[in-house]
């Protein structure tokens, strides 16, 4: 079944990241830029395709899955051209960042940051 | 040198009086276990101000202004004021005193500010080249997280060693003269009409700067445990006094994690002072309010000074201690430059024995 | 540890650090790890599941797959920013950790964190710097890292 799969490995990548977490003094930051890369070179190697085929969106929402779609944009325009390589990995997100960026830009002119209790 | 005592140790023959004090504290303190001690809790850490900024430099005037005028003095009386805080360039201070016309000392020792405010303020007043001085530090969690670490709003999990900056400010007034022992003390803070102690600051011990090579932000009571470490044993061998000498030895903000450190290394340095020792990060939340290691800032031995102890020693019922504060002396990009975090802790003699 | 104190340790600095970091170990709780794992797999596994059944309805509607994707890609960003002006979404991380921080909604937390923070030096050179300040680093690195196999791909074929 789709949904268990996507529930398994998505709950299995978010445990590695808290793992990595509690174990080492990696901040978070430092973690997703890992996990970008990650998802991007494993891309490369052929070897995450195969997991996104199974697993759906438990390995496309992780950050990996981020890394995926960035490398297979580039890969995917690779086929076409050297100009379509360079811009394959933006072009394949291009929704999600600028979603990212003009739903942020507005979130942050509204609201104010709350102290904590 | 007539007035050094060993290597690191001032005497302050006149023993500078410490004649009023004034705490003020955020929300977060004003639930944990010293609340009934401090003169102001906030009700809203933004204090009405716009920014955290501007809050934190509110919170440090009111505790100045305040201070003031518990001890009776007159502005034009005070010589100076020496305040520091964890902003870069001292902005809570600065701009808190630019409004005050008094001369003023910005004073940075991150977490150790108030002790070392304490000391210069002290040397001022023995050395005859002051008759009042305020001395005084804060630190507010917003401001000193946007600063140093992440903002706000960012998802993340601190570890267990991970310390609260504490939002507080407190401000002091150091004297030559009190009104002698049977002052009666103004301010709904104090029981009025009741026989107070007068407060002498009698030495205090510089400390040097103690790198355990620890990287890790989240170690700070850790990284700073040497430093204390090492100066409360320079000043029990440079006054020659034993721990039970005082009722309370009291660090700044080691933390629950930080003090245990602190404790288990002066034991195995022959030094027990587990009976008379506290420590105000450890001491300012309540396991509960989530701080997992307890409080840090300049602000949680200040108020923690100001409030608890300087009640306490009033009402005599402390009537010798030790004050340490401690400090991390880590920048905002020395840790990504992967220096470790160096720590410094100085150390104050409060007595209300008048002639030792 | 007491030779600690009396500075004259012969022993290289780092050695002392070491020894040091293992000493301080004892005093330190460990991490709840078993809790902390089990949450964060509940919540991130929970997080792809939704993920996917949006996905499937948006499809049943007539969107093709991928266009499907990005929209559920969209509609993540989105919610994990508007959850973090409201204030809640630390309260989530706190609770759940990696299981909302390796979602694609940790980086979108982490665009507004400190933009929202920045607000007060300003909507373009406070707001606009900071929306990169955190998040900066995972586009760089990723887009690097893809493009680069793109490239790899492009040469050798």
């Amino acid at each position: 079944m789709d949904y268990l799969y996507a529930f398994l490995i998505g709950g299995i990548l978010c445990v590695i990241g808290q793992i990595l977490i509690d174990a080492t003094k990696l901040t978070a930051p430092r973690i997703l830029v890992i996990f970008v890369v990650a998802g991007a070179v494993l891309t490369g190697l052929g070897l995450y395709e195969p997991l996104v085929k199974l697993a759906k969106n438990g390995a496309t929402v992780p950050l990996p899955g981020f890394g995926y779609a960035l490398a297979k944009g580039a890969m995917d325009g690779a086929k076409e051209g050297f100009l379509q390589t360079l811009g394959g990995g933006i072009k394949n997100t291009a929704a999600g960042v600028a979603a990212a960026v003009v739903f942020g830009y507005l979130v942050s002119l509204i609201f104010s940051p709350k102290s904590k209790r | 040198m007539k007035n050094k005592l060993g290597k690191q140790t001032f005497l302050y023959p006149l023993k500078p009086r410490i004649v009023g004090a004034y705490s003020i504290v955020g929300e977060k303190e004003g639930k944990g276990p010293m609340a009934k001690w401090f003169d102001m809790i906030l009700e809203d850490d933004t204090f009405g101000e716009k920014t955290w900024e501007k809050s934190e430099t509110k919170m440090l005037k009111q505790a100045i202004l305040q201070a003031l005028q518990k001890s009776g003095r007159d502005k034009e009386a005070i010589d100076a004021v020496l305040c520091g805080d964890l902003i870069n360039q001292l902005m809570s201070s600065s701009f808190m005193a630019r409004d005050l016309s008094i001369p003023f000392l910005g004073l940075y020792g991150a977490c150790s500010t108030m002790t070392e405010a304490m000391i210069l303020g002290s040397l001022m007043i023995d050395g005859g080249y002051a008759s009042n001085v305020i001395v005084g530090a804060s630190s507010h969690y917003c401001t000193a997280e946007r600063q140093f670490r992440m903002p706000l709003e960012h998802g993340n999990q601190r570890p267990p060693s991970a310390q609260w900056t504490a939002t507080a400010a407190a401000a002091m007034v150091l004297s030559e003269f009190d009104k002698g022992d049977a002052v009666v003390t103004q301010g709904q803070s104090m029981p009025q009409g009741q026989y107070v102690k007068e407060l002498y600051i009698t030495h205090a011990t510089v400390g040097k700067i103690i790198d355990t090579g620890m990287k890790d932000v989240n170690q700070m009571g850790a990284a700073m445990a040497p430093a204390a470490v090492d100066t409360i044993i320079r000043h029990l061998t440079d006054t020659g006094r034993e721990p039970g000498y005082y009722d309370l030895i009291l660090t700044g903000d080691l933390g629950l994690i930080g003090k245990e450190i602190a404790l288990d290394l002066l034991s195995g340095a022959g030094v027990e002072i587990a009976d008379v020792f506290k420590d105000c990060g450890a001491m300012m939340y309540v396991k509960k309010q989530d701080t997992h290691s307890g409080g840090s800032g300049c602000g949680c031995s200040a108020s923690i000074f100001s409030g608890y102890v300087y009640r306490e020693m009033r009402l005599g019922k402390i009537k010798n201690a030790l004050l340490i504060s401690t400090g991390a002396l880590l920048s905002t990009i020395s840790s990504q430059q992967g220096e470790s975090v160096p720590g410094i802790a100085h150390a104050v003699a409060v007595t209300t024995e008048g002639v030792k | 540890m007491a030779k600690k104190q009396q500075g004259q340790s012969k022993k290289p600095k780092k050695e002392v650090t070491k020894q040091y970091e293992q000493y301080v170990k004892q005093f330190t709780p460990r991490p709840k790890y078993v809790t902390n794992s089990l949450k964060a797999f509940a919540v991130g596994g929970l997080i792809c599941t939704a993920a996917l059944y949006i996905q499937n309805l948006l499809m049943d509607r007539g969107m093709s797959e991928k266009d499907a994707g990005t929209a559920v890609t969209v509609i993540l960003v989105c919610s994990a920013q508007l959850l973090t002006g409201l204030g809640v979404f630390d309260s989530l991380a706190k609770y759940a950790g990696a299981g909302v921080i390796v979602p694609i909604t940790g980086f979108a937390n982490s665009m507004v964190a400190p933009a929202i923070e920045y607000k007060k030096e300003g909507p373009v050179l406070g707001v606009g710097a900071k929306l990169f300040s955190i998040a900066g680093p995972v586009l760089v690195c990723g887009i690097s890292a893809g493009t680069i196999i793109g490239m790899i791909y492009y040469f050798v074929k």
